[in-house]
């Protein structure tokens, strides 16, 4: 296991450098927009990749209400830091496409304005988690989370009544998309996950140890005698 | 005793110490005021655009001076270990709850009532629409608002800076809430639209949250 993580962030490496090159070098252009669409294939990967994340914090959420197991409050908490993370991503490298593009850097349509509701809604869990003084904080930043997934879909129907101006989704919404162009973008994706699971992965690991310090500290004060204080 | 009996016998136990020292509503009232007064200096408050924007405004001071009351719903039990008591106490904790927010959706109405005429008359606001739906909005917002909103004051007891951590949990997951409110207002206010839409979203929204604020409540309420 020790050894699997240089392994796995060598690989990681090499993945991310090749979707580099294929992304800014072996991409065809595309025909209207020009150089400035290959950002889309950062954008959307990391679309993808941090409302993946948001479903594993809610399904580690909801684990955690009912088990109360560490290990689904550690990979709530990582997910979601990631998540933000990757969210972040999406909301700067949107509105630098969305430019030159569309000539405005924001427009208030519904994808544009649920993503940053949605990053809205875990900055206001993660600083639940920072501020909160309870020894139960896994629960209610859980319980929070619950409450976030339940206002996704409401926040993407109320905000559906003004008209989107976004592209439809190119995968599965009748978009066309070039089949190379395709190609990339899911190569890029899979090379995303893969860091984001990388980060996640070293992330638990400072959770799980500094879990471990702080019940090692707190009984070797308990064990201590009071006279040598 | 049952739910219902507790549950009505706590939120007597809320109105009468609110009717005693006014103190919520009081803070809340002079919140609002000042909103109001502050907000006229951003635009003409006689043009007839301010119809346009007369919604998001009434919702904005409402929403701030409810976050005035909800803060101190759990705050004033802490004195004097009353929520240990609760805790212990074989009461279900749903009664608790629903007493608290409709002691705050009390509250909040109460605001509203005495606010309205005041934004009428500073602002000339005449609705185009049929003006009896303001009411509806009002109860289903304040609602929205309010269940949410004292689910959340609980949790920020917990934290440091409590006062302020309760608009940040609050705000963000109200937010298909509040664009439902202020866009049913506008409709009505200027009688262009029909605000059917935002009613059914409204609704949806008070169902979802109302379940979801019961089920996760014990729990939220026992951690410590």
């Amino acid at each position: 296991m020790k050894r699997a993580f240089p392994i796995f962030a060598v690989l990681t490496a090499l993945l991310l450098s090749y979707a580099l090159y294929e992304a800014l070098v072996a991409a065809p252009t595309e025909k209207t927009m020009g150089d400035v669409q290959r950002i889309f294939y950062y954008h959307v990967p990391s679309a993808w990749t941090a409302f993946l994340l948001f479903l594993i914090n809610f399904v580690a959420s909801v684990v955690y209400l009912i088990r109360r197991s560490h290990t689904a409050d550690i990979v709530a908490v990582v997910t979601a830091e990631v998540g933000v993370v990757f969210c972040t991503v999406v909301l700067v490298t949107g509105p630098l496409w969305a430019r030159p593009v569309w000539g405005i850097w924001w427009t208030w349509d519904v994808r544009l304005t649920s993503t940053l509701v949605l990053w809205l809604i875990y900055v206001s869990y993660l600083m639940l988690r920072r501020f909160s003084t309870s020894s139960q904080t896994p629960l209610l930043a859980a319980a929070l989370a619950v409450f976030g997934a339940l206002d996704v879909p409401l926040v993407y129907f109320s905000i559906w009544i003004f008209r989107s101006q976004h592209p439809q989704p190119v995968i599965g919404g009748g978009g066309s998309i070039d089949p190379r162009m395709l190609h990339i973008l899911l190569l890029n994706w899979v090379a995303f996950l893969c860091f984001a699971a990388l980060i996640c992965w070293s992330r638990y690991r400072l959770e799980r140890l500094r879990r471990e310090v702080e019940e090692t500290q707190a009984l070797e004060s308990l064990l201590e005698p009071r006279s040598l204080r | 005793m049952s739910l219902a009996a507790i549950t009505r016998a706590t939120l007597a136990k809320d109105l009468r110490l609110e009717w005693r020292s006014k103190d919520a509503i009081n803070s809340m009232l002079f919140f609002a005021l000042l909103v109001v007064v502050v907000f006229s200096f951003s635009f003409d408050p006689n043009a007839e655009e301010s119809r346009q924007i007369a919604g998001g405004l009434v919702w904005v001071a409402f929403l701030f001076a409810a976050v005035v009351a909800l803060n101190q719903t759990w705050a004033r039990e802490l004195r004097n270990q009353v929520l240990d008591a609760f805790r212990v106490a074989p009461a279900p904790a749903n009664s608790l709850f629903l007493a608290k927010a409709l002691g705050n959706f009390v509250f909040v109405c109460v605001l509203e009532a005495l606010m309205t005429p005041l934004f009428v008359v500073f602002y000339k606001l005449r609705a185009l629409g049929p003006a009896w739906q303001l009411i509806p909005v009002a109860v289903l917002g304040t609602w929205a608002l309010v269940v949410n909103g004292t689910f959340f004051a609980a949790m920020s007891i917990r934290t440091r800076r409590r006062e302020i951590m309760l608009p940040l949990l609050l705000f963000p997951i109200s937010i298909p809430a509040i664009l439902a409110m202020v866009n049913a207002t506008t409709a009505i206010l200027t009688g262009e639209l029909s605000a059917w839409f935002w009613f059914v979203l409204l609704a949806t929204y008070d169902v979802v949250f109302t379940i979801a604020c019961l089920l996760l409540f014990e729990t939220v309420l026992h951690a410590e």
